[in-house]
């Protein structure tokens, strides 16, 4: 029987996705990012974990129904787990609910088609459009999440992307401009928004908590630019 | 409930009244009408239990007044107004959105309630909708017709109604909802998801975030127990069209439990006794507004079908469960908390029961569209009621987990026709999510909720009980100064005193 690390489950969340969602959050992460906030969820072991059942998440989501309309996995890097993903999403669609994924984008997600025919969209995580900065940042490359990034838009899979943005230390508007003058053919096929995150030290490690957010005034920039490449759904955060 | 021993006493009350200079001169017009009225005595049901029953806190009549003259709620028919005119005002029907928005206004002038008000302003978007040419010039008008609204009925208890169709006109109204953040007209959308498209009901979330109107009805639910149509009236009272309230009074449950020595004594004797004593004042208010005053005889609304006395019912009310069932607990040496345990919760709906079917075997000599019984209605609280929560819901500070609270709430509204809601604060996270929102209402309604609303933690406005105040209003009167709205007198008790601030929405992870 597979069963999942689990670092936390949040009933009720306004933040992880469209409408009312169950959040899972998997333990686990292949990427090492510099700003993470949420660091315990980085190993593979941790003291708070659960091991849950496909039919133990299932049991705890069936008791939010009929509040939520539907669930996002997160993490943690949830596609670490996807044979989990793939036979939860089988059962929580049974249920009339929608699955979202929220990812750094590191698998090839075309190549689980399983997964996607499950899926109902992703929340995709472009920390970087500088494959040395996205290193710098998360220890990891981004050939494959930009390759995500446009096979998931094409498919109109891709239901937002997000970026967090430091003052400084990250090239914030060629980020912003150059993946949104990618994605901007595939806005017609489904309306994709864009989620620019300011970097807060809030659960930061101690070593990276000195990194400053963008001004005001920058943000607003930074939506300005994500317009021009038709981009109209940004939200600033 | 104030009786006046003599007339020392009563020259001392209008003294105050007219020295009060955080009272605008309406509002002291408005408390020495009422002072007159209070000089008569009580209608014969006020006997010498009933006041006994009135000193131990057990019945309030919300200070009504001694001798109604007038139906405390009114929903008149506006659809006839607009479609035949009316006589008494010289108003012929109307012809274009100028003539809708002008009758209505003159209208409203002239339908009393218990607060001198219009407690209902009618399904507004179905009423200006078909007349609406230019949509610009529509937007000016009705933008108009709103802030006129907001600045002559000074009292959040007067209510409009939208949907549950989405129209021009609906959407015109929340656009300048957002804008205005008036505290007046209180609005309700009558809520479909059949009927109601997505779109809109995203939109009144988004607008509720902002300022706290409109609160959501559960169409269905509301439709079934009328029998066709109904309209949302004062803070959120369900009643007839062309109809509405004689009456409303209510019993403190929590006094009752307070009275009694054992669960035995509570349900055989104390609440049997009180719910007896009340549907018999609640009968002779009845009987004197109908056959002592010649309100039902004379008035326009009546002579020309604009209402029509079988489409109105008593109200029975109650406040107060949550303590009176943890304190019926306490006395079977249980300590279990209404809300967070299901025993107890159960034990709230066996109360219900046995006033219900108390209630139900009172035959009323009026009230013909709800087969001559009073209906039951879960009263929002009022100043006094410290230590007594509104209606049957969780105290303030008792809140449990938000799925948990909404399907416990979902068990007690279907015996609440005229009347009940819970009311949530959302943090802003919301406002980026407001189709969140609605999931969560739909989750509500699909778990037996009838009347549910959204408002900002950090909005300005905010709703009390079941009206709306400005928090900058609240400071202006507690520091003296005049506030144009009356209820920002009743608010400031419950404002200042009960937590109103402290709601909570809780979540699982709490």
């Amino acid at each position: 029987m597979i069963k999942a690390r689990i670092n936390k489950i949040i009933d009720s969340s306004v933040v992880d996705g469209p409408g009312n969602r169950t959040a899972i959050f998997f333990q686990g992460c292949n990427f090492n990012c510099k700003y993470c906030h949420n660091p315990e969820t980085i190993n593979h072991c941790s003291n708070i974990i659960q091991n849950l059942s496909v039919g133990e998440v299932v049991e705890q989501i069936k008791k939010n129904i009929p509040f939520i309309k539907g669930i996002t996995t997160s993490g943690g890097e949830c596609t670490l787990q996807k044979d989990f993903l793939i036979a939860l999403f089988k059962e929580t669609k049974k249920l009339g609910l929608t699955n979202f994924i929220d990812s750094n984008g590191s698998i090839r997600f075309s190549d689980y088609p399983d997964l996607m025919e499950y899926t109902n969209a992703v929340m995709l995580d472009i920390k970087s459009i500088c494959n040395e900065e996205h290193i710098e940042l998360t220890s990891k490359g981004n050939k494959i999440v930009l390759e995500n990034a446009k096979y998931l838009a094409s498919i109109g899979k891709l239901f937002e992307i997000r970026t967090v943005v430091i003052e400084g230390y990250l090239n914030n508007r060629e980020t912003v401009f150059k993946i949104t003058n990618m994605l901007k053919e595939y806005q017609k096929i489904r309306e994709i928004r864009y989620k620019i995150i300011k970097y807060r030290c809030l659960g930061v490690r101690r070593e990276f908590k000195d990194m400053k957010a963008p001004s005001e005034e920058e943000m607003k920039n930074l939506n300005h630019i994500a317009n021009e490449n038709g981009f109209t759904n940004v939200l600033l955060v | 409930m104030k009786i006046y021993k003599d007339i020392k006493e009563t020259q001392e009350a209008v003294i105050n009244i007219i020295k009060n200079s955080s009272l605008t001169y309406e509002q002291q017009t408005y408390g020495l009408a009422k002072l007159a009225e209070n000089q008569l005595p009580y209608p014969e049901g006020a006997d010498k239990k009933f006041f006994e029953l009135v000193e131990k806190g057990i019945i309030c009549d919300l200070d009504e007044g001694h001798a109604p003259y007038a139906p405390r709620y009114i929903l008149p028919d506006y659809e006839k107004l607009i479609k035949e005119g009316c006589k008494f005002l010289r108003l012929k029907p109307a012809e274009n959105l100028t003539d809708v928005i002008n009758m209505l206004l003159v209208f409203y002038h002239h339908v009393p309630s218990v607060t001198r008000f219009p407690v209902y302003l009618g399904s507004i978007d179905k009423l200006l909708d078909p007349f609406i040419v230019d949509e610009l010039q529509a937007r000016e008008q009705i933008k108009w017709f709103l802030i006129h609204l907001d600045r002559t009925i000074d009292d959040s208890f007067s209510h409009a109604n939208i949907g549950p169709e989405e129209t021009l006109a609906g959407n015109i109204i929340i656009d300048l909802e957002k804008e205005l953040q008036n505290v007046t007209p209180n609005l309700t959308i009558l809520y479909d998801k059949d009927k109601t498209s997505n779109k809109f009901a995203i939109k009144c979330v988004e607008a509720s975030l902002i300022c706290a109107n409109p609160a959501f009805a559960n169409d269905k639910m509301f439709r079934e127990d009328f029998k066709g149509d109904y309209g949302i009236a004062s803070c959120y009272n369900g009643l007839p069209i062309g109809g509405g309230a004689f009456t409303l009074s209510r019993l403190r449950l929590n006094k009752i439990a307070d009275n009694s020595g054992s669960t035995e004594e509570f349900f055989n004797v104390k609440l049997i006794e009180a719910v007896d004593s009340m549907n018999k004042f609640i009968e002779s208010k009845i009987k004197f507004i109908v056959e002592e005053t010649p309100f039902f005889k004379s008035n326009f609304l009546v002579t020309e079908g604009f209402i029509d006395i079988d489409r109105f019912v008593g109200l029975f009310g109650m406040v107060g469960m949550h303590e009176c069932v943890n304190k019926l607990m306490k006395l079977n040496n249980k300590n279990l908390c209404f809300g967070k345990d299901q025993e107890a919760n159960e034990l709230g709906i066996k109360i219900l029961d046995v006033i219900q079917k108390r209630v139900n075997s009172f035959k009323s000599k009026y009230g013909k569209i709800w087969d001559n019984r009073f209906i039951l209605h879960a009263q929002v609280g009022a100043a006094n009621d410290e230590g007594t929560s509104p209606g049957v819901r969780i105290a303030i500070g008792e809140e449990i987990p938000i799925y948990d609270h909404l399907r416990q709430a979902g068990m007690f509204h279907k015996y609440f026709p005229s009347g009940i809601g819970d009311h949530f604060p959302f943090d802003h996270t919301a406002n980026e999510n407001p189709e969140a929102v609605l999931d969560i209402f739909n989750g509500g309604f699909a778990s037996g909720m009838r009347y549910i609303s959204a408002y900002s933690e950090d909005g300005d406005l905010i709703r009390v009980t079941g009206y709306l105040v400005k928090k900058s209003d609240l400071e202006k009167f507690n520091n003296g100064q005049q506030v144009s709205y009356d209820t920002i007198q009743y608010a400031q008790e419950p404002l200042n005193d009960y937590g109103i601030f402290d709601r909570k929405v809780r979540s699982t992870n709490d």
